[in-house]
């Protein structure tokens, strides 16, 4: 009988077909599931649907597939990357709290719950610093902040939003760093590639999404101890970890869980689907 | 497979291999539209717009 895997997604993007691609052409019957149609029974103890032996949560939309991973688990399905994995990723706070607790170096970060207290907290951690929201992606919100009057001025601004969450500031020392970072891909317990994010021209921040071009990078020792300690950190998983290379060594401010590999590839002689999909077959025969 | 834009009505071309779930943007004006592969064949209907927590 065929291995069944369920590929489970709000959107396909170039990342899910590759994904898709991969699996169908190691004989894995796909099943594709929209979780936009899904209902999710929570008083029965199994899905109407079947969904195969594992699920591979790929939704673009964080909320959903942290929510979506939940319910499957409750009812004794395997999700990769599991519901508590994609909750500590999707929030700056928790990850930073996970990194901290098992070692891994990161930025000096502070929190704070008022405006005033936000920038006592850049005075303490000295300008330049970065404010950014606890939940967020592609680099939004990300603000750097040179000196006392745009701090005041930005965490002015973050002050009026609505929302409890940015009432809760997040501040972390800038980096000294060339202009790139490093996106390590940990699958289990294996560092499967590493490549530097190049800022575009005229944008401090790396995110693919904000133009970010990506190279291949040398994977050291360092290198490989850091991301996978910090993937094991969060839970571990199919992860995407983000390191800078600081004066005083590697220092990684971000781990990815629904991780886009796109711009990883296009620098990576790996096949990252691939690896993701080996992974998943890895876990059923465990 | 054809389809025109409910916005401005140009043809939007669906690739033979596009899959449930992907995306295709109207030439014309821009428009996203979600491809949808049923029984009945193949229809589009209007994306999502991206949200607050979309992406890494």
């Amino acid at each position: 009988m065929a291995t069944t895997l369920t590929l489970l997604y709000d959107r396909i993007r170039w990342d899910e077909k590759e994904l898709l691609k991969s699996a169908r052409s190691k004989g894995i019957d796909v099943k594709e599931v929209d979780v936009k149609n899904v209902i999710f029974n929570l008083n029965e103890s199994r899905t109407s649907e079947v969904y195969g032996e594992v699920v591979l949560q790929r939704c673009i939309s964080h909320t959903r597939g942290t929510y979506a991973s939940a319910c499957l688990e409750s009812k004794g399905l395997r999700v990769l990357n599991k519901a508590s994995v994609s909750e500590v990723c999707g929030n700056k706070l928790w990850t930073t709290l996970m990194l901290i607790q098992a070692g891994v170096p990161t930025p000096k970060t502070a929190i704070t719950f008022t405006p005033e207290s936000a920038l006592k907290a850049a005075e303490e951690i000295g300008y330049p610093v970065v404010l950014k929201p606890l939940v967020g992606s592609w680099g939004r919100m990300v603000v750097a902040l040179r000196d006392k009057e745009e701090a005041e001025a930005v965490i002015e601004l973050r002050s009026q939003l609505n929302g409890p969450l940015n009432q809760i500031f997040y501040v972390q020392e800038k980096v000294k760093r060339p202009p790139r970072d490093i996106r390590c891909i940990v699958i289990g317990e294996r560092l499967v590639a590493a490549v530097y994010r190049v800022a575009a021209a005229g944008e401090w921040r790396t995110n693919v999404a904000r133009g970010g071009t990506t190279e291949p990078c040398p994977i050291s020792k360092e290198l490989e101890e850091i991301a996978l300690k910090a993937a094991e950190a969060v839970g571990g998983g199919v992860l995407g970890v983000d390191m800078m290379e600081s004066p005083n060594g590697l220092l990684v401010h971000e781990v990815n869980s629904t991780v886009e590999f796109r711009g990883a590839q296009s620098a990576s002689s790996v096949s990252i689907a691939d690896a993701i999909i080996d992974y998943a077959l890895e876990l059923i025969r465990r | 497979m054809e389809a025109k834009c409910s916005e401005c009505d140009a043809q939007i071309n669906v690739p033979d291999d596009a899959v449930s779930g992907e995306i295709v943007t109207c030439p014309d004006c821009g428009l996203n539209y979600e491809v949808v592969k049923g029984e009945d064949g193949v229809s589009l209907k209007p994306a999502e717009s991206m949200s607050e927590d979309w992406g890494e």
